[in-house]
């Protein structure tokens, strides 16, 4: 009887020891990534945290966090959440500016891009995945030459197709449009003209952008779907459409969602696109979060209340992209 | 490339559907080179316009003048010693530190994203699903204000007596912060895929879990591995607000932030910089010329299976 919760207390003991082992190992295989990310992202995040809790200006950007000496001479008031108040309540001296709408296009612009970007992208890598495609090598290479010029460069490339005299756009269809500034469609289509023209002709630069990273990550991805599973839907006689809906797709999944995930998030973000093509005209009307927040920091020098705008978009991507995890179970463990 | 095995012979339907899918394809083709050919017009254009003023890809007088003067004058604005053209960059001097910036970040972020990523995938242990969304949230905020404390925390760092803030090394650093999130999602999300009978037997046969991981999940995951090379090298190609915030010496200085130099306050030299912009985009084409074959190569993981 002793001997046998003797045991037993030995085999727990040792339960939890190789527990501990599982898990001392799995962190010291992710503490390189972790050390580059917390000295990266993590100290100057919290850094911004605190920004947004004070009145910080430009006199303040002499406060040095390592240097003590400049703690009192030069930094900034705490102020609570004020910021965050002012920005929820629209109450900031800018012009056309109103907290809600700008969160709402934001999230129509993002929505609307990763749909169109995964949507070519995945389509077009099965295109060319198909059989005996003549010249696949080829195209597939200049098919990534817009996620491969910088993004700036596009954008100012797009920037000067739009041109109402001398853009490629007019010119090519014989067009005599002002895409980016003019607040009123010039020609109606039912159910789409609520937007600007401004916000179609972003959203063309963006998905030119956009789509090619899509492509590439669903052409490694397409490589894992077993070809034995197309022969077996075969012997079944599946339809084309019955194999893309219960092979390809369902396979793609794992390697899309984590590319869909953070291509919301980068497009939720995108900066190069509005701030050059349309500068969130006309009249604030493709104004995105972020360059809101750039526009706060350079225009009008209130580094406090960009930095609670930061943090505000930090916790609508959070909540979204939790949803998102719970819906689709990214996180979980291959073995779960 | 995944060829069948046996040889089709090209019937009526295999040609016409061959025919549809190029008709597809050379749409899509116009589209994407419709932009970059107005760019390359601009680089052969002598007028060193910012517009064409008509839609021809060849512009009257077009010469190679513009990209001759990129690709071996000097860069005047980026000397060391001032007035001094022999201390002026050179574009291949330029091409080097981006080559470098670009390769260290590429390496970094496969290394050390796919050891995370490995783990991630194949252990159960406490915070497994915290740490995960604590990678993506690292990229959610915008960088309105992030870039000061950056600066501050980079020069306070210091390797061989240097800032870490002023070297290739320290950026590489930096960008590789922001290519792991991808890098490890995206791994992560492949891992899955591989069998995991495979790496049972090996550990039933008393293979390390670090020997499982080299020799067995990693060979397996060349097209995920690729595409996390591609994306973080073009992390550290693209980028120049960092560099130009970091680097004070001009002879570390990269192609990225030649190119951003070019556009000045009040004139921009519009051809050289179309030049520029079409020669920055060879490298990445021929990197992923030289990956292609390793993103479609997908054979191994089908012939693991039964």
């Amino acid at each position: 009887m002793a001997i046998a919760t003797q045991d037993a207390t030995v085999r727990r003991r040792s339960r939890r020891k190789a527990r501990l082992q599982e898990n001392a190992r799995a962190w010291a295989y992710i503490l390189p990534a972790g050390l580059v990310m917390l000295v990266i992202s993590v100290f100057p995040q919290m850094f911004q945290l605190w920004m947004s809790f004070t009145d910080f200006r430009v006199a303040n950007l002499r406060f040095n966090i390592f240097d003590p000496e400049t703690w009192d001479r030069f930094g900034p008031a705490w102020i609570g959440i004020e910021n965050y108040v002012r920005i929820i309540e629209s109450d900031l001296n800018i012009p056309n500016y109103n907290f809600s709408r700008l969160l709402f296009f934001t999230f129509v612009w993002a929505v609307v891009n990763v749909i169109l970007h995964v949507s070519l992208g995945v389509g077009i890598a099965m295109v060319l995945n198909g059989e005996r495609v003549i010249g696949r090598r080829f195209y597939r290479a200049l098919f990534i030459i817009p996620w491969a010029l910088p993004a700036y460069i596009s954008a100012l490339t797009w920037r000067n197709m739009f041109d109402p005299t001398f853009g490629a756009v007019n010119q090519l269809f014989g067009i005599d449009v002002d895409w980016l500034n003019d607040p009123i469609p010039p020609f109606d289509i039912p159910g789409l003209s609520w937007l600007p023209l401004a916000f179609y002709a972003v959203l063309i630069a963006n998905t030119w952008l956009g789509w090619p990273f899509m492509m590439v990550v669903a052409t490694g991805a397409l490589q894992s779907i077993p070809k034995e599973l197309y022969e077996a839907v075969d012997i079944d006689g599946a339809t084309k459409w019955q194999k893309h809906w219960n092979v390809t797709f369902p396979l793609l999944r794992p390697a899309m969602v984590p590319a869909i995930m953070l291509g919301f998030i980068w497009t939720f973000n995108q900066f190069n696109v509005i701030f050059f093509i349309s500068e969130g005209g006309p009249l604030g009307a493709t104004e995105i979060l972020v360059t809101q927040a750039y526009k706060l920091v350079a225009e009008n020098q209130l580094y406090g209340v960009a930095s609670a705008f930061a943090v505000v978009v930090f916790f609508i991507l959070l909540v979204i992209t939790l949803i998102q995890n719970r819906v689709t179970r990214a996180t979980e463990a291959a073995d779960a | 490339m995944p060829e069948p095995k046996v040889k089709k012979p090209w019937t009526r339907d295999a040609v016409l559907r061959q025919v549809g899918t190029q008709a597809m394809l050379l749409a899509v083709l116009a589209v994407v080179m419709f932009p970059v050919l107005w760019v390359l017009s601009l680089a052969l254009d002598p007028r060193n316009i910012s517009k064409p003023l008509e839609l021809t890809l060849i512009p009257p007088g077009a010469s190679f003048e513009a990209f001759r003067k990129v690709l071996f004058d000097p860069f005047t604005n980026l000397c060391t010693v001032p007035n001094d053209l022999d201390s002026c960059m050179t574009f291949s001097d330029l091409l080097i530190n981006s080559l470098l910036v670009a390769l260290t970040t590429s390496v970094l972020a496969v290394v050390v994203g796919a050891s995370a990523a490995y783990a991630f995938s194949r252990f159960r242990f406490w915070g497994r699903q915290i740490g995960m969304i604590g990678f993506i949230a690292l990229i959610m905020m915008p960088a309105t204000g992030v870039l000061a404390p950056l600066f501050v925390l980079m020069n306070t760092i210091r390797i061989g007596g240097e800032p870490l803030r002023k070297t290739l090394l320290g950026l590489a650093i930096a960008y590789t912060a922001t290519a792991l999130p991808f890098a490890i999602w995206n791994l992560k999300g492949y891992f899955d895929t591989v069998p995991i009978d495979l790496e049972q037997a090996a550990l039933v046969d008393g293979a390390s879990p670090m020997r499982v991981y080299t020799r067995i999940v990693l060979p397996l995951s060349t097209p995920a591995l690729a595409v996390t090379v591609l994306f973080s090298f073009m992390a550290g190609w693209t980028e120049f607000i960092l560099a130009w915030l970091f680097l004070d010496d001009p002879s570390r200085f990269t192609l990225a932030m030649a190119l951003r130099g070019m556009q000045g306050q009040f004139t921009t030299p519009w051809s050289e910089f179309a030049a520029m912009s079409v020669l920055m985009s060879i490298p990445i084409l021929l990197l992923f010329f030289g990956l292609q074959r390793w993103i479609v190569s997908g054979l191994t993981v089908g012939s693991v299976k039964g």
